[in-house]
This record gives C-alpha cells, structure tokens and sequence, in this order.
C-alpha cells in the first residue's frame, strides 16, 4: 500500500514546532515589535543571479499578468517600513525553485524583521538573543570573524588580495575537480565554493559563529564600507549554528539610485550567464525613493532553526509535508 | 544518452564521469547565504569499484550511462575469457573479461546466477549472489567431536577461494559461504 501520504515530520514534531513559533511570537511580543503579513505573490521578483524565483499566471484587474512567488518578504517588508510601520517581523512562506536537500526545501518559512534606528551590532545581538532562547544545546559563547580572517584560517588565502588563478586552482582542489575545471569561473564562485565547501561546515561547533565583513561584491541588499584594512566590504553578517547557516543581516541599503543600480547590474549579470531577466520591482524602488529609515534587517531560516532546536538531521523532518512528497 | 541536470541527481543514478561509468549514491546541495550553489556529490566507478567525491556548480549535467544490470549463468571459462548466459530464457550469452569479473574469480560455480552489469552491452563487473554453496576440495582432516571449539583451518573450495572453517570440517562437504565477507556460514 502506498505510504507517500504520510507527513514528513512526526506528529510529536509538529507540536514542538507550534511550541517554538509561539515562542518566536512571544519574543518579538515582548519587544514591541510588530507582526504583519505580506503576500506570497508580487510583481516583480528578486534578481538576485543565484536564486530561481517560481512564478504563476493570475486574471487580475489588468487581465492576466505573471505574479512572482516572493524568494523572501524582503520587498513588501521594506515598502511597510517607508510607510511608517515602525519595527516589524514576519512568518512568511517563500519560494525558491530547485533547492531541494537536507537544509533546503522548495517552499520554505522565513522569519524576517526589520529595526529602524538599529545598528548592525544591535540587530546580531537580538538575534543571538532568539537563538539562544530557541534552541536549548546552545549554551554560548558567540564568536565574531571577518571573512578575510576565515580563509586566512582555514584556507590560507586572503580572499581580496590572492590571485584569481591561485584561487580557482584551490577552489577546484577542494572540489575534488579535475585540474582546470574552474578556469573560466569569476573570483565570486571560486570564494563561494571555498566558503561553503570549506569553511562553512567548521563554523558555529561549540559556539554560534558570526560571520561580517563580506566582499563588497556579495553585499546583494546592504549598505558597503571600507573595513579597518581599506577594503569595500559589505555591512553585512551571517550567523552559524552547527555547520548550518542560520541567519543573514543586513544594514540596510535606503538609497533607491544604488538599489537600482545593483539590479540592473543583477540582469546585466543574468543575461551574461543566458538565465532569463526578472522585473525590477519599481513598487520597491518607489517606496526607497519615498523614504525609508535608516536601519538594519534579517532574515533567518526557521525551518533550520527548528531542526537544530530539536536535534533533527534533516528539514524534512520537521515540515508537514516536504516538496518530495507535497 | 539524455543529460542529467544537479538537481536530478539520485541514488542510483548511472552516468558518465571522465570517461568511465559512475553510480550515484550521494547528492548533497550547498549554498552560501548567498551565491553560487554547489552539489556535493558521492559516486562510485562502475569499472573501479571505487566511490569518490565530485563538486559541481548547481545546475551542471553529466551525460547518462547505459549502465544495466541482468541476471545470469556461468557457464564455463576457455582461460581467455569467462562466458554467462542470460536467465531470461533467451540463451543470450556474453563472454566477460579477466579485468570486469575481478574478485568474483574465486567464487565461480556453474549454473549459480550472478549479476553482470553491461555498458554500452559490454560486461564491466559480475557480482555473485551474498551466499553460495561450494564443495571443500582440500582441508586438514576434521576433529572428531570438536564441533564448540573456537578453533579454525584454512579450507579450499571447488571455486579455488580458501576460507577459514571450523575444525570438524571434512574434505568432500558442501559449505554454505558468505561473498561478501568471505567467511563460512554453515554446512550446507
């Protein structure tokens, strides 16, 4: 008899899910920071080069026009702040086409919030501070690198300054890729295979890890500033628990000119690589030339989160329904 | 062949990988917070046996194999090459080199199936059944009575493979043994 109707999670999982959601609530509760809701559905999608958004065909008051499902809620969040929303957070679903394994599902929840007047530094400590009241083997302490400062670690390598030709060669290495496999690759993919080929499985054991001072190159939706050695980098930070990304934060970017610039530079990047250009959301663009207040963002994934707080190996188990057998 | 993409990727999955035929077991996707995502893959080379790792950019593809694996016969060896026959009632034969049969040399019977797995309907490796029964062909003489002692002795089998068996074994029995082990389960 076929069994592919079972969820994915065990029941008793499921309830421990809606334990720790309601704690989730009752943090931000306790904050004053408010929930809202924003549509699964926009018209326009993310450029972002590595993410495929989903999108589906709608009779709407202007006929039939082609919605995207959001790949976060990032950009409705963003035009409710420049409405005056004040302090905000979100349980949103997202969608990002092919992402399928033991971290990654297809249709996901993201918690997502947003601190007007909030420094970098204050928003990595609320979120430690969530982490640390979710997940109960997390007993502290949290340690802060520079990106620089992890390859020089693990890798050997500064990320900046070492040759192109030097890093594909490693990046291939650490592939286990035949010798020139890389050799056509931009500086970025050979920095991404190292990161999370190398050095992301060895970040957050015994600790939770905080990640800053990305390449200005991979700053997507921050601000950039020149760090202590001169270099662009981007205000940005990412948090490890236990080899699994958890979090990324943003100081975020409020000048609408720059926002533009970079997805432009997005579809002129989309169309070098033959993927297809999305729509530039100008709903978004408009809300930033509105005005929206200087502050930091972060979206985490609850998903994982959950999976960490409960000890599981994989998302799936603890989701009702996994993509595989949705 | 069609083209596989990264994220069709599954266990069992045959596809080509610098040359040589190569079975998936693992798929693991990775991605940074944000960038370029990879796939950690886990293969093993079908001519090989060996299983390694392999990176690839997401949304890569490698060819597919013609990798298919059928039951058959042994039927005999003219030195050169081993020949089996298939079990399907179509008397199909196909003649497997030294290199493809490998260790399943020395586990060899007549009219017992194994599995050849074809490429390209060429034979790259035989795998024998977990257990088969084989006829002691010379062993020390057996220990009268000795059948709870630890103890063992080296025992050759009609195969030409030697496997430690207890010492009450005799000369001329019939021994059922494990292949993938190669140790000695019991008589048959």
């Amino acid at each position: 008899m076929a069994t592919d109707w079972r969820p994915s999670a065990e029941i008793a999982t499921l309830r421990e899910r809606a334990r720790l959601l309601a704690s989730v609530r009752a943090f931000f509760a306790r904050r004053d920071v408010l929930e809202v809701e924003t549509p699964v559905l926009g018209q326009g999608g993310s450029t972002d080069v590595h993410l495929v958004s989903l999108s589906t065909q709608a009779r709407t008051d202007k006929g039939q026009r082609r919605l995207w499902l959001q790949t976060s809620p990032e950009f409705h969040m963003k035009r409710l702040l420049a409405a005056g929303s004040g302090p905000i957070f979100q349980l949103a679903r997202s969608f990002r086409d092919g992402e399928i394994g033991a971290r990654h599902n297809i249709e996901f929840t993201m918690l997502e919030w947003y601190r007007p007047g909030f420094s970098l530094d204050e928003l990595i400590n609320e979120t430690t501070a969530l982490v640390a009241a979710l997940v109960p083997s997390f007993t502290g302490p949290v340690v802060h690198y520079r990106y620089r400062e992890l390859f020089h670690t693990y890798l050997a390598v500064d990320p900046f300054t070492t040759s192109l030709e030097k890093l594909r060669t490693l990046a291939a290495e650490q592939g286990q890729m035949p010798a020139g496999t890389l050799a056509k690759e931009r500086r970025e993919t050979c920095l991404d295979l190292l990161m999370s080929m190398v050095i992301e499985p060895q970040l957050g054991r015994d600790e939770l890890s905080v990640v800053m001072d990305y390449p200005a190159s991979q700053a997507a939706l921050a601000r950039r500033h020149q760090d202590a050695d001169g270099e662009w980098v981007a205000s940005r930070f990412e948090l490890y628990l236990e080899g699994i990304e958890l979090a990324n934060g943003y100081h975020e970017l409020t000048d609408a000119d720059e926002q533009r610039a970079r997805f432009s530079e997005d579809n002129a990047e989309r169309r070098r690589l033959g993927l297809p250009e999305v729509d530039i959301d100008e709903r978004l663009l408009a809300a930033l030339e509105h005005g929206m207040p200087e502050g930091a963002g972060v979206a985490l994934g609850v998903d994982r989160l959950i999976q960490l707080a409960l000890g599981k190996a994989r998302l799936e188990d603890v989701l009702a329904f996994a993509t595989p057998n949705c | 062949m069609a083209n596989y993409s990264t994220n069709e990727f599954k266990g069992g999955l045959k596809v080509m990988l610098d040359g040589d035929p190569c079975s998936i077991v693992e798929n693991e996707l990775v991605k940074p917070g944000k960038g370029q995502a990879f796939n950690r893959v886990k293969l093993r080379n079908l001519m090989t046996g060996r299983v390694g790792e392999r990176t690839f950019k997401s949304g890569d593809s490698l060819e597919g194999a013609d990798v298919m694996d059928l039951e058959m016969e042994y039927l005999y060896t003219d030195g050169d090459m081993w020949h089996f026959m298939k079990t399907d009632g179509s008397f199909e034969q196909y003649a497997v080199e030294k290199k493809a049969l490998g260790d399943t040399e020395k586990w060899l019977k007549e009219q017992v199936p194994y599995t050849i797995t074809l490429w390209n309907d060429k034979a790259i490796s035989v795998t024998p059944p977990n257990f088969i029964e084989l006829e002691v062909v010379e062993t020390d003489p057996g220990l009268k009575g000795d059948t709870a002692q630890g103890g063992s002795k080296p025992a050759t089998l009609s195969s030409g493979a030697v496997v430690r068996v207890p010492l009450f074994i005799n000369q001329g029995e019939v021994l059922k043994i494990d292949t993938r082990s190669g140790e000695y389960v019991s008589r048959a």
